[in-house]
């Protein structure tokens, strides 16, 4: 049989494409079986979350002992431009953090006082739905996880995320980290970072960094799904408010006000 | 057939090219040499047995990564029943590499294989160093 | 092989375009190599303006690819002759855009070499994932379809009849990629002016003002520098086409703009103010290329809706230049950037585009122009070869055999 130059590269094209359609295929049904394994619903038994006592946060003015905390143990790089910052945890005048809750007579206690802001962990995260590659998710635990080996940077998560929680590596990181921890990974150029609830040291049993940080224990973390946790505690004490409720994804970061 | 003394030079010259790796080491004096990786001196069996690590450890270090990040999984049970925390820089290079340059760095070098690992993790000793 | 050996020969003046495109891809190719090695901290981007000038030129440009539609469904579904010359134009018009589409997204990937991992770790809940797809069948059903007719065409007979299925997919699977591309957007709930269902409406009226402005300007530009003429009916045809969706843009936009100004919502009005009326206390980076487009695009509706103005064809090209210049201001530079602004915190940052960015931009537009002037070669060397031996029916091929 002869085949003409023209044939055998449409016939090896054709190939390629079945190849591809296979493996397309494959993968597609691998996921539905999986899915379909871990249909007996589990009941949760962790849902991770945070209250802030903004009024307690606010008793040491200038005070940035969670923030260094945090940014020193996970590498986080310091720059300056705003334009190229990455930021785990910050803080963010009130008005801005809480915009639809902002009025012109907002208590005097709050106008224009700075408010601890980092990634909601929201139950129903906008960045997981839109994230091509899985590259972030949402745990059983509730912690919306990211796998900086996969992320392809195409920031779509970061115009999804209605809290502008996540910073993208403009350049690489690491002339910026002045001193850099060997026990956690830095990031490299190109991908998209967030805080993650310290989930490297809740693996080891123990509280976020933050939380442990902060010298008036303004940060409270706990299990929402333990009705004896401090965190639900302190829910059921007091009024709290969450930052856009209004957009459905459910935030796990409370407000106590 | 006029075209032979052409044909043949740039025969002559395409096989130069393309064997010019060779000829580089060879006046470089390092085809011989091996990559010589510096052994543990502290431990002397690693987590998986040496065959294994030799043909794997990519695969095992994978596996590891998607273990702590994907799957929240710590733990890793070696072939001998000892237990290990999956760390490329907590384990590998704290409990046993402690010299990755000599290790690590020689056999990728050697084989002209760029791992992207150390983009983001960080190796111990340089991390002490910049402390510094 | 695949007719490619016909886009090789030109005179000196193909010569030398051929060679200036070489020249800005080349030069921008190298502008990639540094944001290849630097990383995306080489554009104006930034945290809170997270995508720019190549997710905004991928944005206009699949509208670009999915215009073709307009000539394929007339010819094809309701047998218009009059576009019989120019199917095939539309046709590799399409191809060469969604081809620059793709680069652009490939360009604005932080890690280019991962950009596989769509194809390995599959997810459907994703719009992106689903832009791949659409982009990707797009591409090929153009391909399979722009080969199958213009092979027909060089052998003097009719295309297959199994190619007639695939030309009729290619028209909802046209409507599909835009409609795709504006759920990208129009999904996000932080984003209010995305935040909007007839984002994708607005997107296929726009895309299909500016492609055919587009094709009919390469048809004017095809008559006079190769003397292959579509036919003046043809060209009338689509200005006619071009004229309606100017007019469906031009509603859906005022719609738009009544919902967030009569509501009064800021989270709404905010970006149009930010585009047309400049905020009050703050600055409006966009005032003056939000102007810019709404004026251009009064312009152009009032050009294209007098019909001497339209059937003259000097003044058709001028109409076709403003209505393209308009829609691209409008959607591949302040659609993408606009959600930016202000950032979900409140904060208006400017973004303004590096030489870098703008040089890479360009070298993909003309691997884009690349590709037409190539393809456009290779379908007029067909059709001149179908010219040496006159017979009645090859001069005005017909659609596809029944």
């Amino acid at each position: 049989m002869k085949i003409s130059r023209k044939d055998f590269l449409r016939l090896s094209g054709l190939s390629l494409l079945a190849v591809v359609g296979k493996k397309a295929i494959g993968a597609l049904a691998g996921k539905g079986a999986q899915s379909a394994a871990a249909l007996p619903a589990v009941r949760v038994t962790t849902r991770w979350a945070m209250v802030i006592d903004p009024a307690k946060c606010l008793k040491e003015e200038g005070c940035t002992k969670c923030i260094s905390a945090c940014h020193k143990a996970h590498n986080v790089p310091t720059i300056n431009d705003p334009r190229h910052e990455v930021k785990w945890i910050w803080k963010e005048p009130f008005e801005n953090a809480f915009a639809s809750q902002e009025s012109a007579y907002t208590e005097a206690a709050l106008q224009g006082k700075p408010v601890m802001v980092f990634c909601n962990h929201c139950d129903n995260p906008p960045c997981v739905r839109v994230c091509p590659t899985q590259a972030t998710w949402k745990r059983e635990d509730g912690i919306v996880m990211m796998d900086w080996h996969r992320c392809i940077g195409c920031r779509y998560c970061m115009a999804a995320c209605p809290y502008g929680s996540r910073s993208f590596n403009w350049f690489d990181p690491r002339p910026y980290i002045s001193e850099l921890n060997p026990d956690y990974p830095t990031r490299t150029k190109g991908v998209v970072e967030k805080c993650t609830f310290c989930e490297e040291r809740l693996a080891k049993g123990q509280a976020p960094l933050c939380v442990e940080a902060c010298p008036e224990k303004a940060l409270v973390f706990g299990n929402l799904a333990d009705p004896k946790s401090e965190v639900r505690r302190l829910l059921d004490a007091r009024f709290s408010i969450r930052r856009k409720p209004e957009l459905g994804t459910h935030p796990e970061v409370f407000y106590l006000v | 057939m006029r075209d032979r003394g052409v044909i043949y030079t740039g025969l002559l010259v395409f096989l130069g090219i393309i064997t010019f790796p060779m000829w580089h080491d060879w006046a470089a004096g390092t085809t011989s040499r091996g990559p010589d990786p510096v052994l543990p001196a502290q431990e002397k069996q690693c987590v998986a047995p040496l065959s294994t690590m030799r043909t794997s450890h990519m695969q095992l270090l994978m596996d590891w990564r998607d273990g702590v990040v994907r799957r929240n999984v710590h733990t890793y049970t070696a072939f001998n029943g000892r237990n290990f925390n999956m760390s490329l820089t907590g384990t590998c290079l704290t409990g046993c590499h402690t010299n990755k340059a000599d290790f690590c760095d020689r056999c990728h070098n050697y084989a002209g294989v760029a791992v992207y690992c150390w983009d983001c993790h960080v190796d111990p000793k340089l991390a002490r160093r910049s402390a510094k | 092989m695949f007719m490619l050996e016909k886009a090789i020969g030109g005179g000196r003046r193909y010569w030398i375009w051929i060679f200036s495109l070489l020249a800005v891809i080349g030069w921008g190719f190298s502008f990639y190599l540094r944001q290849f090695s630097y990383g995306l901290g080489i554009t104006g981007l930034s945290r809170n303006i997270t995508w720019g000038v190549y997710i905004g030129q991928f944005t206009f440009l699949v509208g670009v690819a999915a215009s073709a539609v307009m000539v394929v469904l007339p010819y094809y579904l309701h047998n218009h002759k009059e576009f019989s010359r120019m199917a095939i134009l539309g046709e590799f018009l399409a191809i060469s855009s969604v081809t620059m589409c793709m680069l652009f997204i490939f360009v604005d990937m932080g890690q280019p070499t991962r950009v596989l991992n769509v194809m390995l770790y599959p997810t459907l809940h994703s719009m992106m994932f689903w832009d791949m797809v659409s982009l990707g069948g797009y591409l090929a059903l153009n391909a399979v379809i722009a080969l199958v007719t213009l092979n027909a065409e060089r052998k003097g007979v009719a295309p297959p009849g199994w190619i007639k299925p695939i030309i009729v997919l290619s028209i909802p699977w046209a409507i599909s990629i835009h409609t795709v591309t504006a759920f990208l957007y129009s999904g996000l709930p932080g984003r209010p002016f995305w935040l909007t269902a007839i984002l994708a409406p607005r997107f296929l009226a726009s895309a299909f003002a500016s492609g055919p402005a587009l094709l009919i300007l390469l048809c004017m530009l095809l008559r006079k520098l190769t003397g292959y003429d579509v036919g003046s009916k043809a060209i009338k045809g689509l200005a006619v086409i071009v004229t309606y969706a100017m007019i469906a843009n031009v509603f859906f936009l005022l719609m738009e703009m009544f919902t967030s100004f009569y509501s009064q919502i800021p989270s709404l009005v905010e970006h149009f103010q930010n585009m047309y009326t400049g905020m009050d206390g703050g600055s409006s980076p966009l005032l003056s290329w939000g102007r810019s487009s709404l004026v251009l695009m009064a312009v152009a509706l009032f050009l294209l809706l007098i019909p001497r103005v339209r059937g003259n064809s000097r003044t058709l090209a001028v109409a076709c230049a403003i209505t393209f210049l308009s829609l691209w201001i409008d959607k591949g530079v302040c659609l993408v950037v606009c959600g930016f602004m202000p950032s979900p915190l409140g904060i208006m940052t400017s973004y303004v585009p590096t030489l870098a960015e703008l040089s890479i931009a360009a070298a993909v537009w003309a691997i884009g122009a690349l590709m037409i002037t190539g393809f456009y070669k290779i379908a007029l060397a067909v059709r001149e070869d179908a010219f040496v031996i006159p017979t009645a029916d090859t001069i005005t091929p017909s659609p596809v055999a029944k």
